[in-house]
């Protein structure tokens, strides 16, 4: 009489994370500190993607010791991040139960023609997106959870505000248009002709859609929500800025409260200095992780 | 018109209005505690009961909603919102609002890949209600006073004390509106009875 994995309870489970932070963790500590500052779920990871990005060589899924520290630690969901295309990594995921996966762009991608076909999975997945064909394509591959891609580890918004545009004015586009111009719009787009016709019914994406990849301010964060974000992903921003604790707090409130200006600007005082910061221009386009998917 | 809120710090809020508003009041999504003087009832809605918690005492929240309960104003609580009603939250120290004699286990249910939907009756609601349970608490143990309104496998999903009523899942993320329907009309009981 019950169903386990239905696409309501998948796309349900984001659902209740809507207007709310999603903070990249690597360690216990750091999951109750995010907790604690009201975070909705913690990203489990090995290293943040600016350390990803410092690294170098290959990113992978994280040591499973590290999701497990972090799934004792809170009782918030947990997520964690697979490499795109990776099914075993996924699957190894899914044993251990987390809560949600993150098939990320913010890891080498392990298949460079393919994703996961997240519909054969009991766990959801989010995946990133950069226009509305990469996220038609995402949700008719079974994504529950959509978060636009941004230029993760970088500390700048540029990116996430290009994608974020992009899908929503694209969405509007869709909107308005007639039926019959939809078949070539999907052809331009890359997109399941089928999921483009549901989110001109809706009006919106079937699923929820959070914003990612350089969210460094509680004014960034801000932005994002008034671009049309349903919720918010911080990874480095947190960990590398100041002071973690009250810069969490901050942009927790500034993602409920995004068009408070007075709050935020008081909110916004004294957190001391955010993580440093990547100008776009100057990462090699091999380095791009936005460019990562298909 | 009737107004019900729904608390709008964080979680699924625009399904509760679209279900509010198909059941023929108003909804109003509530940010600031200000706004509940001008409602009727209020619906805490399923998110992360954590999170909420900390805006609730961030913008002083906690007495307004304790006030508002014990002013005989309904409200309705779905999962983080049922764990914000709860008297006593097993294996924790502190409860919430304690608006409700129920003992409450969170996360009761396992976590995201046990979440599940099921076809349950409902007292006073109807037959074969759609409900989704996503990382999902139940109810425990309950007072003598608290009309037990949902089972599933054992474990009470569904309740109701006076003008409180809650459940573990989410009437919301379906077009069902019954269980709305329900809280509708407990409103507008309640206007009644405190006009007179």
């Amino acid at each position: 009489m019950s169903n386990l994995g239905t696409d309501r309870v998948k796309r349900g489970m984001a659902e209740m994370q809507k207007g709310g932070v999603i903070m990249d963790v690597v360690n216990a500590e750091q999951a109750k500190l995010a907790e604690e500052a009201g975070a909705v779920a913690v990203m489990a990871l090995e290293r943040v993607p600016s350390d990803i990005r410092a690294a170098g060589g290959v990113a992978r899924m994280a040591d499973p010791t590290i999701v497990e520290e972090v799934m004792n630690a809170v009782s918030i969901p947990v997520m964690a991040k697979a490499r795109i295309g990776h099914i075993v990594e996924a699957r190894v995921l899914e044993a251990m139960g987390v809560d949600y996966i993150d098939e990320s762009e913010v890891l080498t991608p392990a298949d460079e023609v393919y994703h996961l076909n997240k519909a054969d999975y009991t766990v959801p997945f989010v995946c990133g997106c950069r226009d509305l064909g990469e996220a038609s394509r995402r949700i008719g591959e079974g994504a529950s959870m959509l978060r636009t891609k941004g230029e993760p580890g970088t500390g700048n918004i540029v990116e996430a505000v290009r994608h974020m545009r992009e899908v929503q004015s694209q969405i509007r586009k869709l909107i308005g248009m007639s039926q019959d111009e939809v078949m070539t719009f999907a052809k331009e787009l890359g997109a399941p002709y089928n999921v483009l016709l549901e989110i001109k019914e809706k009006g919106r994406l079937p699923v929820v859609n959070f914003a990612a990849g350089g969210v460094a301010t509680p004014a960034d964060a801000a932005l994002m929500m008034q671009l049309g974000a349903d919720g918010v992903f911080v990874g480095s921003g947190i960990f590398k800025s100041d002071n973690p604790e009250k810069f969490a707090k901050a942009v927790v409130e500034a993602t409920t409260h995004y068009e408070d200006y007075e709050l935020i600007g008081q909110i916004s005082k004294g957190l001391g200095t955010a993580m440093k910061g990547i100008e776009i221009g100057t990462i090699a386009p091999e380095n791009r992780m936005q460019d990562r998917g298909w | 018109m009737m107004k019900i809120g729904v608390l709008g710090l964080q979680g699924a809020v625009r399904e509760h209005v679209r279900s509010i508003e198909a059941s023929g009041a108003e909804g109003i999504i509530v940010k600031k505690k200000e706004q509940l003087e001008e409602i009727d009832g209020l619906i805490l809605p399923g998110g992360e009961s954590t999170t909420m918690r900390r805006l609730i005492d961030k913008y002083g929240f906690f007495d307004a909603l304790v006030e508002f309960g014990n002013q005989g104003k309904p409200i309705f609580g779905t999962c983080a919102g049922l764990i914000l009603l709860a008297g006593e939250i097993a294996g924790q120290e502190n409860a919430h609002l304690k608006l409700m004699d129920i003992k409450v286990e969170r996360n009761a249910f396992g976590r995201q890949r046990e979440s599940f939907e099921a076809e349950l009756p409902i007292k006073g609601v109807g037959e074969g209600f759609n409900a989704v349970f996503i990382r999902a608490p139940y109810i425990v143990d309950v007072n003598e006073n608290v009309d037990v309104l949902a089972v599933y496998n054992d474990a009470i999903v569904a309740a109701r004390q006076g003008h409180f009523l809650c459940s573990a899942f989410h009437p919301e993320l379906t077009d069902d509106d019954r269980m709305t329907a329900y809280f509708v009309k407990m409103v507008e009981e309640s206007l009644k009875e405190l006009a007179s």
